[in-house]
């Protein structure tokens, strides 16, 4: 089954309130210019767009503590004091308060979780929300710029309503910690998560002996990879670990997580990979679905910190794929001559980077065997595939 | 942070009466690796579940060894001069003590009762807590020269960019004369600090953004 160019976009205008402070890295222009890019090049009808409503109290409650979110609200009050907030994880330099903040991050939740609904229900085959993917929220913690876990919320609103078995998968270059440690004991939740080591980065964790409690214990999967890793250290971990795991553990649905800082450019990390992950990880998701769960899938977005030269590109390769539209080489000259006058940096002209466009890592044997390894006790250690 | 505060209070215990069938049963069925021994509340020695194996013959002499094991008892076994904690000890110093005699747990007693135990698993879980690695942090380490001031001094730094701090560590530096401080910090977005850190003339040690292209 090819994608039919019918999948669901779901995107609201609002989605760009969702902003913390002028100089954050977390900068929602990314969602215009990728929305405008994928429009640009024409992948996008004006009825596949789908406007969300918020995740109401009671959806955010099934993964949150409601005094976090009485917490939030109160936050939102433009008059609220940053100094307040402290115990929640609010009002730092990473998660500032800002007027709005509830409503803002309630929308994006129900974003998320109106495409787990579409996809569900049968509506659509697969769903995108780029502006999801806030994975580091905690149940009464924000974390790492995200307020409320818009995939916990969609998961657990999949696994009430229609009881689904749920594959998560994270190729953010952090850890997807916020989701692992919410359904951490729930065997009918699988979540994996590929990631630069917490040795140094944010948020520390992501071992591989994190593999989940209780009965839970295996259904957590991590995947950290050294700093440095390049393109095809990087899938082979992706292909050598989910497929596997993902057809052994039969989900009904698949969530993936499509944040794109583990590319070189990003400045938050300190992975080495180009665009041609970000064209082949959506590919390898959707077979999955396909060949697993009757299709059905939810995409979101997450990290990317490079706006400028990573985040639309990947994020258009990410819906082309999803939409079954063939990619160009180029970008549009109208999108690159609109967005050349704002931006910081010289933009690319390809959707994947050409050969040589980086320099070579020199430890790369080296690299390349320490996640060899890796995956090997990854796989080792993973009780349900054998 | 105190022994009495991650020590197991509900203590499963021998008696010196008790047989070694017994002792493994109760070992066994608990998953323990250490029995405290005691007698009126008192603590009167300690048996662990290598000695109980070690005291059980080859299969060989199975049914032989099947009497030994009901016809000994756990008084004949145990060791007497156990190590111990009090519950108001640093966990820090019980660390120290089950390095330095190569124990696996130490019973906790407070004037002769025993009160509880610790184990070696106990001490790690709480040095894991203390180091920070449980809550969402990057880490920074500096290299700092080995004089009064210094920590005060990166602490500014974090305080002037409202970034709080899960964990500090400080080692003795590979560099003589220096020592490092390691930070777990709870941002994600360490730049401006480790900016700050340098443009303070200290230097940032073992980070990837401060390594040419990968070579850690
Ligand atoms: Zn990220």
């Amino acid at each position: 089954m090819v994608a039919n160019g019918k999948s669901a976009f779901i995107y609201s205008d609002a989605f760009t309130k969702y902003k913390f402070a002028e100089e954050h890295p977390f900068n929602p222009k990314r969602l215009e210019m990728t929305l405008d890019l994928i429009k640009t090049i024409g992948f996008l009808d004006a009825d596949q767009i789908i406007t969300p409503r918020m995740a109401t109290q009671e959806e955010l409650a099934r993964v949150h503590d409601t005094r976090y979110l009485d917490a939030v609200q109160a936050a939102s009050q433009p008059q609220a004091n940053p100094d307040d907030f402290a115990t929640w994880g609010l009002g730092t330099e990473d998660t500032p308060i800002f007027a709005g903040m509830h409503e803002a991050t309630s929308l994006i939740a129900g974003g998320t979780l109106l495409a787990a609904d579409l996809v569900m229900s049968g509506q659509y085959r697969y769903a995108l929300n780029m502006a999801g993917g806030l994975h580091h929220a905690r149940r009464a913690e924000a974390s790492g710029f995200c307020v409320y876990n818009d995939i916990a919320v969609a998961i657990a609103h999949v696994r009430e309503k229609y009881g689904a078995r749920v594959a998560y998968i994270d190729t953010d270059a952090h850890h997807g910690d916020g989701v692992q440690w919410i359904f951490y004991e729930d065997p009918d939740v699988l979540t994996i998560s590929l990631h630069e080591t917490g040795k140094y980065l944010y948020p520390g964790t992501g071992e591989i002996i994190e593999r989940g409690e209780g009965r839970g214990y295996g259904y957590a999967v991590n995947v950290p990879l050294e700093a440095f890793t390049e393109d095809d250290s990087w899938m082979n971990a992706v292909r050598s670990v989910i497929i596997p795991t993902i057809q052994k553990f039969a989900p009904d649905i698949i969530f993936h997580q499509n944040g794109c800082d583990a590319h070189t450019y990003d400045p938050l990390t300190h992975l080495s990979a180009s665009t041609h992950i970000y064209r082949e990880m959506p590919k390898i998701t959707r077979l999955l679905a396909e060949e697993m769960c009757d299709g059905r899938l939810v995409a979101v977005g997450g990290g990317g910190y490079d706006i400028w030269r990573v985040v639309p590109r990947a994020w258009t390769m990410l819906w082309a794929e999803l939409n079954g539209n063939e990619l160009p080489e180029r970008l549009p000259k109208a999108w690159l001559e609109r967005w050349q006058l704002e931006a910081s940096t010289a933009l690319p002209e390809f959707f994947l980077d050409p050969p040589g466009s980086f320099e070579a890592i020199p430890r790369r044997a080296e690299i390349e065997e320490k996640n060899e390894i890796m995956v090997r006790r990854v796989l080792n250690g993973t009780p349900f595939l054998y | 942070m105190l022994v009495e505060q991650i020590m197991t209070r509900e203590v499963v215990t021998l008696s010196p009466d008790n047989t070694l069938q017994e002792a493994l049963d109760l070992s066994h069925h608990h998953r323990l690796r250490h029995l405290p021994v005691v007698q009126d509340g008192l603590l009167v020695g300690l048996i662990s579940d290598r000695d109980l194996r070690a005291a059980a013959p080859s299969t060989l002499e199975q049914a032989e060894s099947d009497q030994i094991l009901h016809d000994i008892r756990v008084e004949q076994l145990m060791i007497k001069d156990v190590i111990t904690a009090h519950p108001l000890d640093f966990v820090e110093d019980a660390a120290a003590q089950i390095y330095k005699h190569s124990v696996g747990c130490l019973p906790v007693v407070s004037q002769g009762k025993l009160t509880g135990i610790v184990t070696e698993r106990d001490i790690l879980r709480n040095l894991v807590e203390m180091m920070g690695v449980n809550a969402p942090t990057s880490r920074i380490e500096v290299e700092v020269p080995d004089k009064t001031g210094m920590l005060a001094n990166i602490s500014d730094l974090l305080r002037a960019r409202r970034i709080n701090t899960s964990a500090v560590m400080v080692f003795p530096s590979a560099k003589e004369g220096y020592r490092t401080i390691v930070f777990r910090i709870r941002t994600m977005d360490p730049r401006r600090f480790i900016q700050d850190i340098e443009a303070a003339g200290y230097r940032v040690v073992g980070h990837p953004s401060m390594m040419t292209d990968g070579e850690v």
